[in-house]
């Protein structure tokens, strides 16, 4: 009886389809180790590994995971925010990311010069104002949709076009290089753990203490469900939808100061791009429903981790990266199937008439 | 009703540089402007400050546009069309900045320019406004090769001789002439060199990875063809290929990788450009992997732009073969033999150099032609581009 209870339990819960992605994820690498006999888990092998700059670090394809999946978690608890809230995504986080990088570079090494291994600006001030014009960005976003009553889609395709460009105008057409190791530090290590899951595991963290702590979370989720309703019962709708956009902005603006300290350049025309595709699809992998309403901030996260696990096993397999889109877009087909409306029906339908036989 | 003000004035900030950022398309505005920003203090201040510096780069180009009319009415210039690709990477900057420096007004010609960005239907549109505006040649970088017949068929029409210059067209030879780099003699010069400087350090063995340009684009072909050709004839071990996007970022991933794939297995990685050997350093930096000239792997770049051969004195690049990206000052000896009522050449090669530290000098050649490579020095550093 107890079982049976736990397995509804299962079944009923968000993060079922999350975790069942990422263990299939996993299975395929376990699959291909034991085939090639390397050892069925030599894929989770985690070892310390001495490099020729960074003192002794974790190494490891979970490690690369985590490390590289860090951009597409910050991006996908942004995007969870402004799905719930709007109903609609944001499609500019990308292009955000990369202004944000170029203009973070662009006060370090100096308007127009190309390489530097000084800094021109206190490190401090480079990284801040990234930050900054990610949440103006954001607050660009949801004025759009929050007070003009945009589309999302439609109001963020304005700075997902624009903000690219505007990053080269601010970089000069050039790809700007920041030689510097006080920069570098937000894309290498801290310690043996690469910073950037030390940075994606703080943000994780304070804006789920913030939900848990604060009333903000059921807030977005009442917005989200009925805009209307929940104006009428006090809350003040557009406010809360703007701040989730900010927020969104936020997060890219960090994602796009680790993306460019990781290369310690600002790569205005590479940095994030297709990534807000990432982020969405992080945010439907994790169960949630892109109509807005109920978020499950675990799931966005799991499933950006998830899309990284798919990258890294194709470049474990050997596969050629460019043929990730095809698996990424099967399980966007899987997801969506799943979600829709005549197969819920179908299976609810099915599990009432289980249960109607196991009572007869 | 502090925030409502408050938003409004962001918005319509972002909204005035997206304004500034048009009228900077219609025309090339002068490139070294002095930010506004660099004497401000609070960075929300700065936030404001591109946007004023684009509208005043804005008027700027205004008013050049208008000093350009006057002369090109009374018919003294050559008019000169240029279709770009975009702007990815340094060696595109450095494409385009070589076409606005040769077909200056001082040197006697207008040029209109237009950055397709990557999009091969901005590009045809392009095209087509140029011969509206009926320019007298037209250069084009295509962004794809096919698809070209029809528009170059409307230039010929229209008496517009065309000009390609890197990247190269195939369904059509409705053009002048053809300009560029050759990615295969480039992918062949790699290997040859490295056939020769393995024997002359005593390595029998080769175990190569390569991390690959963007799938499908002329460079990577050519590169990877050349270089696997030599390959194959000797009987290297070619372990793994993979895609690195011709990026930084996708340089480090891939190697990333490859180091846990092929962990004490390599002892070359070839890099299909710059960028991507960069990456590739960071990645063999922390997996603990030495390379350059003193290391265990001999690290093979192409591009050689400034920041390249920079790591190529530092000691990290073993050698780095040039993509020849100054292109203009060829298009223009073509323009002049057409101006002079001459026939050019159908396909002109731009001379590429190969670069490496003294040591790593060696003699090879390619196709039975003798090479000579560079040393790299800071006066070669300094007159890269």
């Amino acid at each position: 009886m107890k079982d049976k209870k736990l397995i509804s339990k299962i079944k009923k819960s968000q993060l079922l389809l999350p975790v069942v992605a990422m263990l299939l994820v996993m299975a395929v690498n376990i699959i291909h180790d034991a085939a090639t006999g390397a050892g069925a888990f030599s894929f989770f092998k985690i070892t310390l590994q001495q490099t020729t700059g960074n003192g002794t670090i974790l190494y490891g394809r979970i490690i690369d995971i985590l490390n590289r999946g860090s951009e597409a978690a910050l991006l996908a608890l942004g995007m969870t925010l402004v799905v719930s809230a709007s109903a609609g995504t944001d499609i500019s986080v990308g292009s955000v990311m990369s202004l944000c990088a170029s203009y973070c570079c662009m006060l370090l090494a100096g308007y127009g010069v190309s390489s530097v291994n000084e800094l021109a600006k206190p490190l401090w001030l480079g990284i801040i104002a990234g930050i900054l014009l990610g949440c103006l960005c954001g607050a660009f976003n949801g004025f759009l949709v929050a007070r003009l009553n945009i589309q999302p889609m439609v109001a963020t395709l304005i700075l997902y076009s624009a903000a690219r460009a505007i990053g080269l105008l601010v970089c000069n057409d050039l790809i700007v290089y920041v030689r510097n190791d006080s920069f570098g530090f937000f894309g290498s290590f801290l310690g043996p753990i690469p910073t950037p899951i030390i940075i994606t595991a703080i943000c994780i963290a304070i804006l789920s203490l913030i939900l848990k702590k604060t009333a903000l979370g059921m807030y977005i989720q009442s917005v989200g469900i009925n805009a209307r309703a929940s104006r009428i019962a006090g809350l003040n709708s557009k406010r809360i939808i703007h701040l989730a956009y900010i927020v969104c902005g936020l997060f890219a603006g960090i994602a796009g100061v680790v993306a460019s300290s990781r290369i310690t350049s600002a790569d205005s025309n590479n940095i994030g791009l297709y990534l807000e595709m990432d982020a969405i699809l992080a945010v439907a992998l994790g169960g949630n429903s892109l109509g807005g309403g109920k978020f499950n901030l675990a799931g966005s996260i799991i499933g950006a981790y998830t899309i990284q696990a798919i990258t890294t096993t194709l470049y474990a397999l050997g596969v050629s990266t460019n043929q990730a889109p095809v698996f990424k877009a099967i399980i966007v087909i899987i997801i969506v199937a799943i979600q829709a409306p005549p197969v819920k029906a179908y299976m609810r339908k099915k599990s009432l008439s289980k249960t109607a036989k196991g009572v007869a | 009703m502090k925030k409502k003000v408050l938003s409004v004035i962001l918005a319509s900030t972002m909204a005035f540089s997206l304004i500034a950022c048009g009228g900077e398309a219609a025309a090339p505005a002068p490139a070294a402007e002095e930010p506004a920003a660099e004497e401000a203090e609070e960075p929300a201040a700065e936030e404001e400050a591109p946007a004023e510096e684009e509208a005043a780069e804005e008027e700027a180009a205004e008013e050049e546009a208008t000093e350009e009319e006057a002369p090109a009415a009374s018919g003294e210039l050559i008019n000169v069309g240029f279709a770009q690709v975009g702007h990815e990477s340094d060696w595109r900057t450095a494409s385009t900045k070589s076409c606005q420096d040769v077909f200056s007004e001082a040197n006697g010609y207008n040029l209109s320019f237009v950055d397709c960005d990557n999009d091969s239907a901005a590009q045809l549109e392009a095209v087509r406004s140029f011969i509206e505006q009926d320019v007298d040649y037209i250069i084009i970088d295509p962004i794809v090769s096919t698809g070209w017949d029809t528009v170059l068929g409307e230039c010929e029409d229209a008496g517009i001789p065309v000009v390609v210059i890197d990247r190269t067209i195939d369904d059509s030879d409705k053009y002048v002439s053809w300009v560029g780099s050759d990615f295969l003699t480039e992918g062949k010069a790699a290997g040859e060199w490295l056939k020769a400087y393995a024997e002359k350090k005593g390595i029998s063995e080769i175990n190569a990875l390569i991390i690959q340009g963007t799938t499908g684009s002329s460079a990577q072909i050519g590169r990877t063809d050349g270089f696997s050709e030599v390959a194959e004839r000797e009987g290297w071990t070619i372990l793994d290929k993979q895609t690195g996007d011709f990026t930084e970022a996708g340089g480090q991933e891939v190697m990333e990788s490859f180091c846990k794939s092929y962990e004490g297995k390599f002892n070359v990685v070839v890099c299909e450009n710059d960028n991507e050997a960069f990456g590739a350093m960071t990645a063999m930096d922390n997996a603990g992997v030495s390379y350059g000239p003193d290391g265990d792997v001999i690290l093979i770049s192409y591009d050689a732009c400034t920041a390249g051969l920079k790591e190529v004195q530092a000691g990290k690049i073993t050698a780095d073969f040039e993509c020849n990206p100054l292109a203009a000052p060829t298009v223009e000896k073509v323009i002049q033999t057409l101006q002079s009522g001459g026939t050019p050449e159908a396909q002109i090669l731009v001379p590429d150099n190969w670069y490496a530290l003294k040591d790593q000098i060696v003699d090879f050649s390619v196709d039975g032609n003798a090479q000579s490579m560079t040393e790299v020095t800071d006066a070669v550093i300094e007159a890269q581009y």
